[in-house]
C-alpha cells in the first residue's frame, strides 16, 4: 500500500518526535532530519513493514556555503513510493551517521560524499577516497574549493 | 669491383644503408600497447579493426608493454593515471614511440581550465613523438598520425637512437 510523503512524514513524527525537523511538499518531497539521528530514521525506514524503502537511490552531498547537506533519495519497489531526507552539518566539522549497515550501497556513496566534500560518516568500515588520490589535498566540490599548485611534482594547473 | 664477380650477384644482392634498413624495419612494425583511457579508445579499436586495418603498417596490438614499441595514449590522462602511465612507458623496450591521440592527451582538450583532475597534455610525463587533435579523431586522422610517426623514424640515424 503506497504511502503519500506527507504519510511517510507524520509516521516519521510521530516515531521519533524532535529529529524530525520539517517537511517540503514539492515534486520532490523530502524530510529534514537531524544529523545524529539519521541512521536510526533509515533503518526503520528500511526495515518497518509500511515502509519498506528497500532501495538508496542515492545519497549526496551539496554545499550550501551556510552549511553543508547529505541527501538520501530512498525508493520502496514493493510499496512504489519514494522520499528524500536531507541532514543539515556544519561546514567546519560535518559528522554524519553512516547508514552502511542499513544499505550496503551507501558503503561507496559515502566514500564518495567523504571524498568530494570531506563530509565525515561515523561508523563507516572503510573512509577512503573514492575518485580522488589517496594523498590528493582538499576536497574538489566544496565551493572554496582551490586547487593545489603541484600534486606529486606535476603542475595542476595551466 | 673484380670483373669476374661482375654479374654474379644481380638478383640475390642488394645495396643498402644500414639506417635505411633498420629504419624500414622499425617502422614496418610498430606494435602498439593498447592504450585507451576514454571514447579515443573506441577510434582506436575502430582503426584497428578490419575496415581501417592498421595491419597493414604492421601494427600488431601488444597487452604488454615490455612486447610494445609503440604508446597510443587514447584519451583523458588524470593525474591519478599519470604515474602509471609513466610507470609503463619506462616498462617498453627502447626504442620506443607516443602518439598523443586526441585533445585530452594532448593537451587536457575540455578539462583545460576546470578540470582539477585531468594532467594538462601527457607531454608532461613522458615524451610525445606525434600529437593527433581531435575529440575523439577519426580513424583516418589516427593514420595519419601513424604515418607521420613512420616518416619520422625513416629519416632517424642509429647513431642518434637508443
Amino acid at each position: 500500500m503506497s504511502m503519500t510523503p506527507q504519510e511517510i512524514f507524520d509516521t516519521l513524527q510521530a516515531r521519533f518526535g524532535d529529529a524530525i525537523i520539517d517537511f517540503t511538499d514539492n515534486l520532490e518531497p523530502w524530510i529534514r532530519v537531524k544529523p545524529e539521528s539519521v541512521a536510526e530514521v533509515c533503518a526503520y525506514l528500511h526495515d518497518d513493514d509500511a515502509l519498506q524503502f528497500e532501495s538508496l537511490m542515492c545519497l549526496s552531498g551539496v554545499d550550501y556555503e551556510a552549511h553543508m547537506t547529505v541527501v538520501y533519495h530512498l525508493s520502496s519497489s514493493s510499496h512504489r513510493h519514494r522520499i528524500a531526507l536531507k541532514a543539515e552539518v556544519p561546514r567546519d566539522n560535518p559528522h554524519v551517521p553512516t547508514v552502511e549497515q542499513v544499505w550496503k550501497i551507501a558503503n561507496w556513496h559515502e566514500r564518495e560524499a567523504y571524498d568530494m566534500f570531506g563530509i565525515v560518516f561515523d561508523g563507516h568500515s572503510d573512509l577512503r577516497r573514492i575518485l580522488c588520490p589517496d594523498d590528493w589535498e582538499g576536497y574538489p566540490l566544496r565551493k572554496d574549493y582551490q586547487v593545489q599548485e603541484y600534486y606529486r611534482g606535476i603542475k595542476v594547473e595551466v | 669491383m673484380d670483373l669476374r664477380l661482375e654479374g654474379q650477384f644481380n638478383d640475390n644482392v642488394i645495396v643498402t644503408s644500414l639506417d635505411y634498413f633498420i629504419n624500414w624495419a622499425r617502422l614496418s612494425a610498430l606494435w602498439p600497447m593498447t592504450f585507451g583511457l576514454a571514447c579515443c579508445a573506441i577510434e582506436m579499436m575502430a582503426t584497428g579493426a578490419s575496415r581501417y586495418d592498421w595491419d597493414r603498417f604492421g601494427m600488431i596490438p601488444r597487452a604488454s608493454p615490455r612486447q610494445s614499441d609503440l604508446m597510443i595514449v587514447a584519451g583523458t590522462v588524470t593525474l591519478k593515471m599519470s604515474s602509471r602511465v609513466k610507470k609503463l612507458y619506462d616498462q617498453m623496450a627502447e626504442p620506443r614511440y607516443v602518439i598523443a591521440m586526441g585533445c585530452c592527451a594532448t593537451s587536457g582538450g575540455p578539462y583545460w581550465q576546470h578540470g582539477y583532475h585531468v594532467l594538462k597534455g601527457v607531454d608532461r610525463v613522458i615524451p610525445v613523438d606525434v600529437y593527433v587533435p581531435g575529440c575523439p579523431p577519426r580513424p583516418e586522422s589516427l593514420l595519419e598520425g601513424v604515418m607521420s610517426l613512420q616518416e619520422k623514424i625513416r629519416h632517424q640515424t642509429i647513431a642518434k637512437v637508443g
